[in-house]
């Protein structure tokens, strides 16, 4: 079924929103075009003549690449170990609810209250331990470990919205939760597990807390990266605007394709 | 493709059997999340609770022992921790509360059909995807700054004096802040659970004359019920252990004006590297956070199982 | 029912593409030719010997891994893994605040002696003095500032000023309310408001102890209340509320750099290595009419001005003790200070460090400021930075442990006092409190 054309007041109201919202963004992106001197201009400069240096600034000597390969595989990785493990137990969380199941999801995000620098010793004193200081597996395992309990519990959610009585057929036709996961959630969930995953990743790329204090030079992420550009002595806010654009640009673009998942979902359509 | 589904001859198990052997499987589906959660959840904590009742500064090594709750009883008898609490409700209330409410409205707009919706979906969404102290930095600086900020720039231009926010207005501008950040984040979940409403019911809704305001009320909104409850919980999460912008703007102050109980507890722990009172804090933040999530619990639990 | 939806994953290769993916994550790096690991603060002159160290590498063979952070960041990444003992690092950028607390620990490797070439007696000795410990030398300087004045020549002019030698801090007060201008957005006096033991507490603590206070006295019995106290945190309220910029609660050094570098300020006390940006005209707007002065005084020169080293220490866990010394040699060597001249400019040398920098004309050539900044730093003396006898030493800041937290409370308070929450009396009354408190549970008061 099509959805009706939006009117134009309401489509007018949706970009106004999109704009603001978008605008600090905007005013990042530009200022990333910016020298220094120019960058704290006043009244600040809307039009100007846009120059690279800053960008040359932050791609030298930094390391750039590696960090955000760095940051491509261990939210990527991270997300995906998180679904393996969040999907089944979503599941039979969502269909198979027992007495437990809500002390359980409640107890599943309560292993995300300690605030994490409240942990760093005894985590760095188990990183140390185990030979994990300084490489990606530590931080794709801690990753996957924050965002488990989110996972989790978007997927429940979106498992709510599927009807019950599909999966019962199924169930009444013999297929097992093996089958019934694979061929029948998996289709039927699928903008809500590209939620999840995207919520993931944007999570896991924007971690910055483990990413500094668990690595040195080999396994920091983007979010490392960044750290070097705030506040240091001189002024930096055209070279902290042009290293941001760098390491938010590509969970941008894979944000803009993954949309693209998401829209396709709903045109698959899960209505009964 | 569809569902291959295999007609196997099956008498029809007894009630009990069914459901013990759908139990275990319940369990063993169950069991990964669970044990990893666990030990990650324990391990670490179990250390915290030794720690918190230990002496143990990292910069003095050769002090260490077990001093009982003194960790404890400090912490509850200095003003600035009741502070600390009091900042963080009053701020993860507000921001939950800006970003449900926009969230509501974000995804009702960005659900219409109109062109290039795509693109503004992503402009609505972009905000998370930014690092959180540059989004602090980009506020404070470019934004907020009242000498060579847009909005001091903007006040100026009708007239008005600009505005001192870290200085006078401290919470209101983190609050601001965070609730951009966060805002996108309750969008993405209402807006996909916004694609999963039948339309055909808004139609017939329409069509028996119903004004659009009444049928947000009457069908969008309960049905919007269950990801709200699930958006509050995840983000108070979230915003309990909201840290970087704070350090980033006001350093907790002036005064300890923003000062968190995360706030306190990244003092405590980086700064004094008094582990032993850091640890204590954040045995406190758990039981602060274990307290919201009863009430809110009690307060969403019917619409989680709806 | 009849979808079209895309061709599920079967579910075992989700978990097979993880491993793979899990796998590639865990490849052993190439392994290399002996490579050191160091951790370093963000600023300019760090970013160049990072930028030259290709040319050590070429020397040497040692290949060099960065880690690269702001300085309480860096701050807190290092002194977490040195109490661990855990050894990610090979040599650490640290201050002259933690250098002889992680002497005295036994944190750091003695620097010991690095050959006649390398000349330490050519390295200001108040330098060396706030980086040991018991006469042992724990870090060699890379950089070292002090503080000092900076002012608007033609503002001056412009109000019939003239600033003295040695000017007092009531002349300046005088002279910021000539300065001010709103109208044409000019601040008499820009100084540094952002809470933090480092940010607004670093000049404080200059102002009280020029204006012949204490942080604690020989029984270790903070002073937040004395007269001194109350006079020197009562003066910068008024003067920030009578001649700063708005927002100077979140002004720290580089937002006042930026403020003073676009022209708005008439004066400014701050670190020394400012000078650098502020006399280049490709960065600051102000660059023909900036000029230096001492650091005000009020009743005593003692602790009118700050010193700070940042420095390269060895942490003594390390493996590769004579690779980090060679490279320590050569950071901070004459000859480095010469490649620096010659690829950079001279302006960008690290300053602070070595007599033999202030004796070159080329530096002095393009550093008209410096032989007032080597001036101040040789009088700057941590060992007495006050009026009366204490029992630490630190000019700007306790060389205690615990300083770190109680200057940033204490300068959270001050902030308050500042942003017109509470009278300054009620602000001092409370740091006082807090600091009792932590100097007690700390074991220093009984």
């Amino acid at each position: 079924m099509r959805d009706q054309r939006a009117s134009l007041p309401g489509a007018a109201l949706a970009w106004i929103v999109a704009f603001l919202m978008f605008f600090p963004i905007l005013w990042m992106l530009m200022t990333a075009f910016k020298t220094e001197a120019g960058a704290i201009a006043n009244p600040p400069l809307i039009i100007f003549r846009p120059v690279l240096e800053s960008f040359a600034a932050a791609l030298s000597q930094s390391g750039y690449v590696l960090f955000a390969e760095n940051s491509i595989v261990i939210s990527l990785v991270s997300t995906v170990l998180a679904i393996a493990i969040a999907f089944p137990a979503a599941y039979s969380m969502a269909f198979q609810p027992g007495r437990r199941t809500q002390d359980m999801l409640v107890w599943m995000l309560s292993t995300k209250m300690l605030p994490p620098v409240g942990v760093l010793v005894p985590i760095y004193i188990i990183a140390r331990d185990t030979g994990l200081l300084d490489t990606r597996t530590a931080l794709v395992i801690v990753d996957m470990l924050m965002n488990l309990p989110i996972v989790v519990w978007m997927l429940f959610s979106f498992f709510r919205d599927i009807p019950k009585d599909i999966l019962e057929a199924a169930q009444m036709d013999g297929a097992g939760p093996r089958r019934q996961m694979i061929y029948l959630l998996l289709p039927l969930a699928s903008p809500g597990i590209a939620s999840a995953a995207l919520l993931a990743i944007i999570l896991s790329w924007n971690e910055a807390f483990w990413s500094i204090n668990l690595t040195a030079s080999h396994a920091g992420t983007l979010a490392a990266y960044i750290a070097r550009y705030s506040a240091p002595e001189g002024l930096f806010w055209a070279k902290l605007s042009a290293a941001s654009v760098l390491a938010v640009a590509p969970i941008l673009i894979f944000g803009s394709l993954a949309q693209r998942r998401l829209v396709r979902g709903l045109t698959a359509g899960a209505v009964k | 493709m569809s569902a291959s589904v295999s007609i196997a001859n099956r008498a029809v198990a007894p009630a009990d059997l069914l459901s013990r052997s759908r139990r275990r499987v319940a369990w063993t589906l169950l069991s990964p999340a669970v044990i990893v959660l666990a030990l990650w959840a324990f391990v670490p904590l179990i250390m915290t609770l030794l720690y918190s009742f230990q002496r143990y500064n990292l910069l003095y090594p050769e002090r260490r022992g077990f001093v009982g709750f003194r960790n404890y009883g400090y912490l509850l008898s200095e003003s600035s921790f009741w502070t600390a609490i009091i900042n963080t409700i009053v701020m993860v209330v507000a921001v939950l509360v800006a970003t449900i409410v926009l969230g509501v409205l974000f995804s009702l707009l960005l659900n219409q059909n109109f062109k290039g919706r795509a693109v503004a979906r992503l402009m609505v969404i972009a905000p998370f995807f930014v690092l959180p102290p540059v989004a602090a930095l980009i506020w404070k600086n470019l934004l907020f700054d009242p000498l060579y900020g847009l909005i001091g720039w903007l006040l100026k231009l009708v007239g008005l004096p600009a505005v001192a926010w870290f200085t006078h207005f401290p919470m209101i501008a983190l609050i601001i802040i965070v609730a951009w950040e966060w805002t996108p984040f309750a969008t993405l979940i209402l807006l996909t659970a916004l694609q999963s409403l039948d339309p055909e019911q808004l139609e017939a809704a329409r069509m028996d004359g119903a004004k659009s305001v009444n049928r947000v009320i009457y069908i969008v909104l309960p049905h919007l019920a269950r990801p709200i409850a699930i958006t509050i919980m995840m983000e108070s999460i979230f915003l309990l252990s909201i840290f970087a912008e704070i350090l980033t703007t006001t350093a907790g102050g002036p005064g300890d004006a923003t000062t968190t109980l995360t706030y306190l507890i990244y003092i405590r722990a980086l700064l004094d590297f008094n582990i032993g009172s850091a640890s204590a804090a954040g045995v406190l933040a758990i039981i602060l956070a274990n307290i919201v999530a009863f009430f809110l619990m009690r307060a969403v639990a019917r619409n989680l199982e709806a | 029912m009849q979808q079209s939806t895309p061709a599920p994953m079967p579910l075992a290769a989700v978990p097979l593409a993880a491993a793979l993916l899990a796998g590639l994550s865990l490849a052993p790096l190439p392994a290399a030719a002996a490579s050191l690991t160091i951790a370093t603060v963000n600023n300019p002159d760090m970013l160049v010997m990072q930028k030259l160290s290709p040319e050590f590498t070429k020397e040497t063979g040692i290949n060099l891994n960065w880690v690269v952070l702001p300085e309480n960041t860096l701050r807190q990444r290092v002194t977490t893994d040195i109490a661990t003992k855990s050894g990610t690092f090979d040599i650490v950028t640290i201050g002259t605040f933690e250098v002889p607390q992680w002497g005295k620990n036994s944190w750091l490797s003695p620097i010991g002696d690095l050959g006649a070439a390398y000349d330490m007696n050519d390295i200001f000795a108040s330098v060396r003095a706030g980086l040991s410990y018991k006469g042992a030398l724990y870090a060699v300087p890379f950089y070292a500032e002090s503080s000092m004045l900076y002012y608007r020549k033609d503002l001056f002019q412009a109000a019939g000023l003239t600033m003295p030698d040695q000017p007092t801090y009531d002349e300046i007060a005088k002279f910021a309310d000539k300065l001010t201008d709103p109208s044409k957005g000019v601040y008499g006096m820009c100084l540094r408001g952002l809470p933090g033991w480092g940010e607004n507490m670093a000049f404080l603590t200059t102002l009280v102890n020029t204006f012949g206070g204490e942080w604690f006295n020989m029984k270790w019995e903070p002073q937040l209340t004395s007269p001194a106290w109350q006079k020197a945190i009562t003066f910068y309220v008024d003067l920030m509320k009578k001649d700063g910029p708005p927002n100077a609660t979140s002004n720290g050094f580089t937002e006042n750099l930026a403020l003073f570098s676009t022209g708005k300020c008439g004066m400014w006390i701050d670190a020394t290595v400012a000078a650098g940006y502020l006399y280049d005209p490709s960065k600051s707007k102000v660059a023909a009419d900036v000029a230096v002065a001492p650091a005000p005084i009020e009743v005593t020169p003692h602790g009118a001005h700050w010193l700070w080293s940042w420095a390269l220490g060895i942490p003594e866990t390390t493996h590769h003790l004579a690779d980090a010394k060679k490279f320590l040699t050569w950071a901070t060597s004459k000859s480095y200070i010469e490649l620096v001249g010659k690829t950079n400019g001279w302006v960008a040398v690290p300053p602070g460090t070595r007599e033999s920098t202030y004796k070159n004309p080329d530096y002095l050539k393009a550093a008209p400021f410096a032989p007032l900044v080597e001036k101040m730093i040789l009088s700057a003396d941590p060992e007495h930075p006050t009026l009366n006898p204490v029992p630490y030493t630190g000019v700007q800041f306790v060389g205690i442990p615990e300083f770190q937290g109680i200057g940033t409370t204490v300068g959270q308070d001050i902030a308050a006092a500042l942003a017109g929450q509470t009278s300054v009396a009620q602000a001092l009354a409370k740091a006082q409190a807090s600091t009792k408190r932590t100097m007690t549970e700390a074991g220093y008061l009984q």
